[in-house]
């Protein structure tokens, strides 16, 4: 395939959604053709990308390589990569020491090439020192001078505007240039670190200057910059387990909650809300790993198949007054720090009625989870940043035991932890010493960092490693978004009909309504 | 913190492994593989301090068994077992038992270290010096999953090699083999993009280099050419040229860290290559655990019955 990105046709369904960003990040999409995903979220995740194809030409089978010979690490073929907005912090603290890590940990093919755009007056040399001084601060791996030589001779910078026409020329006969000198072969990542209001116009660009286009036997890919972040190991092999079903399962709480609150984003955050933000594109995607059946192999297009039947099952409550509920976080204390209320915000309008706070409960019918309800959560200003997925089990009858015994216990569960500290967290009944019958929670705990201590790479090394290699495992595909979307659109529409957000004191887990909302069920939010 | 324990037994050193743990309040253990090293005293240091610091990408606990010769023969009549247990901070991550053995006992260093392995972990053992002639058949290296000697650390190397072939177990390891990985990714990578039959080869080495004998082996074994052996004054493997039909592809590392990658008709480029320190070998040792089937096929070199380019 060497067409370059390639297009999928928009619905009229899509356009309809449109808040403000979200209309320019679809735009861009029009524009280019570039497959694209969701809405853009929140500051620490990691991004999803955007990708239109797959690798070519297979006749040529490398003898030094072999499936059995696993020392030899997925190195990505020769390749450059562009970033626009480089001055920004994303990059400055995410992008450029993750090049770094990869490059030192030799997963960067011999000549890759970085470069940067950006509205400075710069020169090579000026922006290899700005990269030199981030690795420096932010990488993750120790600093090496030759592993430093071996980047920095492929480094360029173009100073310029989006719409500078001749900055684009300059960006085209870099690209060129370092196809002869550093052999990169046409094989070009576009990473827009940039604001959504401007990917319509660098991609227009990119198209009109002929940069969106590969060449012959090459590849061109854009990554869009929307947050996203979720652990696809851990969900993925406990659906092998035979407990993993409604027969033993008495429901699931996805939660994603953050300590902080909009800061200076309340130009982006007001009218999007926390729903759209995270529940559409994060939640939906945690959920579907969840739930979805083992997949046939741990490719993009049998993930996609799983994760799709899973999201086209999933149906909404009957009254949708009893089933969601959203918030906004109130003046408080959090963790020893007076906060604003997010009307109080600056920029943000007092009658404004954006959910900072949203939580929903969704049922999955088919016949491994009908009856099971999946609980949705996700809020700012929270008692602590966490993202997991707990799956409660139900309730053992207890028998042999009697009620006092059993009084301290509660339902066994499984909680995957996806951040921070990653992991997993088994809680179970457990006798307590001595001569009594007592029965109470004790928890299993297995956390990544302890048994495999500094191996975990940046959640941006394996992106930026992933979109070299032209793997889309982790990125939400087009029909995943839209399933998503048509899950939220009722809600979003009922919310905009009916009521006001719910005021919930900041560092606390939420609003009355929502702890009201499982106690209508017989259940309860855990505390994370 | 450090419990020395004279004339004891493996029972003891086990309690003091649970009271070392209790003692620094950490009772829940996430090790995952136990390192047993057969040292002697002069490169007991080096040899734990690689394990230490390889035990941050891989907890572990690390048994150190240190034979110690007698030199009187009353000294040989009496058999003891001293040990010092490390846990905490002492112990990188995980939890180092050094074992010194005097007289009868070193002979059957297994039965002090068999009851001192973690359950269900795997085990590796590694001989910085002095490895065994047949490791797989040695007491102690029948213990373990994964056997790492060094043919670095041999006076000849190329004849140790010649028995390490013969010898070969599945789950035999050699670190000549591990330094080779950067090497042979490089090389693995450049010829991914040069797509080209390779027609000739030359590895250039220092004089019985061990390293560079197996990387000629593996050219051999995967390229189906003959690969000369040049020698250069090193330090160690300074080049690799692959010859194709339009061209050589050449990594070309006269000293120092950095390397120089040629392809043909494409312009030359830098490469970092740097020689690696024991405890990021030991490091990548670890990452896999089941037989190396790579490097038993460089171990026979052209020899090596065909085997299908896809499994």
């Amino acid at each position: 395939m060497s067409e370059g990105i390639e297009g999928i046709p928009q619905t009229a369904e899509q356009e309809t959604k449109g808040t403000k960003e979200d209309k320019e990040a679809r735009a861009a999409q029009e524009a280019a053709g570039v497959e694209q995903t969701g809405v853009s979220g929140t500051a620490e995740a990691a991004p999803s990308v955007d990708r239109a194809d797959t690798d070519t030409d297979t006749d040529f089978v490398n003898p030094l390589r072999d499936p059995q010979d696993r020392r030899l690490p997925r190195i990505a073929g020769p390749s450059g990569l562009v970033i626009f907005g480089v001055t920004g912090d994303l990059s400055r603290k995410k992008l450029m020491p993750a090049v770094y890590d990869l490059a030192n940990r030799g997963l960067l093919p011999p000549g890759f090439s970085l470069v940067g755009f950006a509205r400075r007056d710069w020169e090579d040399q000026d922006f290899a020192q700005v990269v030199h001084d981030a690795v420096r601060e932010h990488a993750r791996t120790p600093f090496r001078e030759e592993v430093w030589q071996q980047l920095a001779e492929g480094m360029r910078f173009i100073p310029g505007d989006f719409d500078d026409d001749t900055a684009f020329k300059q960006l085209r006969s870099a690209v060129e240039e370092l196809d002869a000198s550093r052999g990169t072969s046409g094989n070009y990542a576009f990473y827009l670190s940039v604001p959504p209001k401007f990917f319509p116009k660098v991609v227009q660009q990119l198209k009109k200057h002929k940069l969106a286009s590969a060449p012959e036997g090459s590849w061109r890919r854009a990554v869009i910059e929307k947050p996203f972040g979720h652990d696809l190991r851990s969900a993925e092999e406990l659906n092998r387990i035979v407990i993993w079903n409604r027969s033993f399962v008495d429901h699931v709480q996805i939660t994603m909650a953050e300590d902080i609150g909009i800061g200076g984003r309340a130009g982006y955050y007001d009218g999007i809300g926390a729903a759209r933000d995270v529940i559409q594109n994060h939640l939906l995607q945690l959920m579907a790993l969840t739930a979805m059946e083992e997949p046939a192999a741990f490719d993009a297009a049998s993930l996609l198949t799983e994760k799709l039947k899973v999201l086209k099952a999933v149906r909404l409550p009957q009254d949708l007054g009893q089933g969601t509920v959203r918030g906004q976080y109130a003046a408080a204390w959090q963790g020893g720090t007076k906060v604003r209320g997010y009307l109080e915000e600056d920029g943000i309008d007092q009658s404004s009625t954006t959910d900072t706070y949203a939580a929903v409960r969704l049922q999955v019918d088919n016949r491994r989870w009908a009856g099971v309800p999946f609980y949705l959560r996700t809020g700012k200003r929270l008692g602590r940043r966490v993202t997991e997925i707990a799956v409660v089990f139900q309730r053992a009858p207890h028998s042999p035991f009697d009620s006092t015994a059993t009084e301290e216990l509660g339902s066994n569960a499984i909680v995957i932890r996806v951040q921070p500290d990653e992991g997993m967290t088994v809680r179970f009944g457990s006798k307590v010493p001595g001569t009594s019958m007592e029965i109470r929670d004790v928890t299993m705990d297995f956390a990544y960092g302890e048994s495999f201590t500094e191996s975990s790479p940046e959640a941006y090394e394996r992106l930026i490693l992933d979109v070299l290699l032209g793997d889309a495992n982790l990125f939400p595909r087009h029909q995943e978004v839209e399933e998503s979307w048509k899950i939220l659109d009722p809600i979003e529409q009922y919310w905009a009909m009916h009521g006001r957000p719910a005021q919930y004191a900041s560092g606390s887990w939420g609003p009355e309504e929502a702890d009201e909302m499982l106690a209508r069920d017989g259940r309860s939010w855990r505390r994370p | 913190m450090k419990i020395d324990l004279t004339d004891t037994t493996a029972s003891k050193i086990n309690k003091a492994l649970v009271q070392g743990r209790r003692a620094i309040g950490t009772p829940a253990v996430g090790m995952v593989l136990t390192m047993v090293i057969v040292t002697d005293e002069e490169n007991a240091y080096d040899a734990i301090k690689a394990a230490e610091e390889a035990s941050h990408e891989h907890p572990s606990r690390t048994l150190v068994v240190i034979k110690r010769h007698a030199r009187t023969p009353r000294d040989r009549q009496s058999s003891r077992l001293d040990a010092e247990v490390r846990v905490g901070a002492d112990a990188g991550t995980g939890e180092t038992v050094i074992l010194r053995t005097y007289g009868e006992v070193s002979d059957h260093a297994d039965s002090v270290v068999l009851p001192l392995l973690l359950p269900d972990a795997p085990v590796v053992v590694w001989w910085p010096v002095d490895a065994p002639e047949v490791p797989s058949k040695d007491p102690l290296g029948a213990l373990a999953q994964r056997r790492i000697t060094d043919l670095y650390a041999v006076e000849n190397p190329l004849e140790t090699l010649q028995t390490r072939v013969r010898s070969y177990a599945p789950g035999d390891t050699d670190l000549a083999w591990t330094r080779l990985t950067p090497w042979r990714s490089m090389l693995a990578a450049a010829l991914d993009q040069a797509r080209a039959r390779i027609v000739s080869a030359a590895v250039e080495a220092e004089a019985e280099n061990p390293a560079a004998e197996l990387l000629a082996r593996w050219l051999e074994a995967r390229l189906h050419v003959r690969v000369d052996r040049v020698v250069t004054a090193g330090p160690v493997v300074t080049a690799v040229r692959l010859g194709t039909e339009n061209g050589e592809i050449v990594i070309d590392r006269p000293e120092g860290p950095l390397a120089t990658l040629t392809l043909p008709g494409q312009p030359s480029r830098t490469l970092a290559l740097k020689v690696r320190a024991t405890s990021e070998l030991i490091a990548e040792e670890l990452r896999r655990l089941d037989a190396d089937e790579m490097y038993a096929i460089a171990l026979n070199g052209a020899a090596t019955e065909e085997t299908p380019a896809h499994v």
